[in-house]
């Protein structure tokens, strides 16, 4: 079979498709890991504030904080990061408020996502862009 | 050799059912598991995966932290005082090391 300048074509288009395909899977794992903490439900908008700094100089510790009243978990996730996990915070009969604070490294610029559980088993999330200059990851 | 001191601020007097605000703070590496040495071997993943404080018995708060967190985790969290008491804080770490400190508050 003779090769034609439109097969060759073809084919490397192909190529460069299955190539390009895999690259959507690390958006994913931020994903799945938000729908392992909701249980595939859809989160809404408002209630849940999720504070961090515009820029960041030092990714290796970003200071992050997370406030919903009326919250009983509230879950934070770094797309950009290796693994997207960051800390859950779970809150007992105790907690003077539905907020806490955490420092954390995140490896590059992203936009941080936290995801709150609500009393009524409803769910809310909020984003945040964060510019890190160096990122926290090592390598 | 780890050297791991978990340090907490809680005030010392409360009145009653006062809301209060806990700072605290424990030295560890929290090695993620992504580093690698200068010969390029990874170096294992070491953190604490686990924090908890109770109250009394009661839960206060209950963190689930990953390696995104950072070296020397520092947490701040509001808890409710509704008598005299003590606040206990225990940190989970990965090679089943458990860190506590407690803290003792009274009502005036």
């Amino acid at each position: 079979m003779t090769m034609t300048r439109r097969d060759a074509l073809a084919l490397a288009m192909g190529g460069f498709a299955v190539s390009v395909l895999p690259l959507p899977a690390l958006a994913d794992a931020t994903a799945d890991a938000i729908a392992k903490f909701t249980g595939g439900a859809t989160a809404g908008e408002g209630g849940l504030t999720l504070t961090a700094p515009e820029i960041a100089e030092n990714g290796n510790t970003v200071p992050v904080s997370v406030d919903a009243p009326g919250a009983t978990e509230i879950a934070i996730y770094a797309p950009g990061n290796p693994t997207p996990d960051v800390a859950t915070f779970k809150f007992g009969p105790l907690a003077g408020s539905q907020a806490a604070s955490i420092r954390i490294r995140l490896s590059k610029t992203q936009d941080l996502v936290a995801v709150a559980k609500m009393a009524d088993g409803s769910f809310v999330q909020a984003k945040s862009t964060v510019k890190v200059t160096i990122g926290g990851c090592g390598g | 050799m780890k050297n791991v001191k978990p340090r907490v601020k809680v005030p010392k007097k409360a009145s009653a059912g006062e809301v209060i605000t806990i700072k605290t703070l424990i030295s560890h590496p929290m090695e993620s598991g992504q580093r690698k040495d200068k010969d390029g071997n990874v170096i294992p993943r070491e953190i604490i995966n686990r924090f908890t404080c109770d109250f009394n018995g009661e839960n206060v708060i209950d963190v689930t932290l990953d390696p995104a967190v950072s070296t020397n985790p520092y947490i701040e969290f509001d808890a409710k005082v509704p008598e005299a008491g003590e606040f206990k804080f225990t940190w989970y770490d990965d090679d089943g090391s458990i860190y506590e400190d407690s803290k003792k508050i009274a009502i005036g």
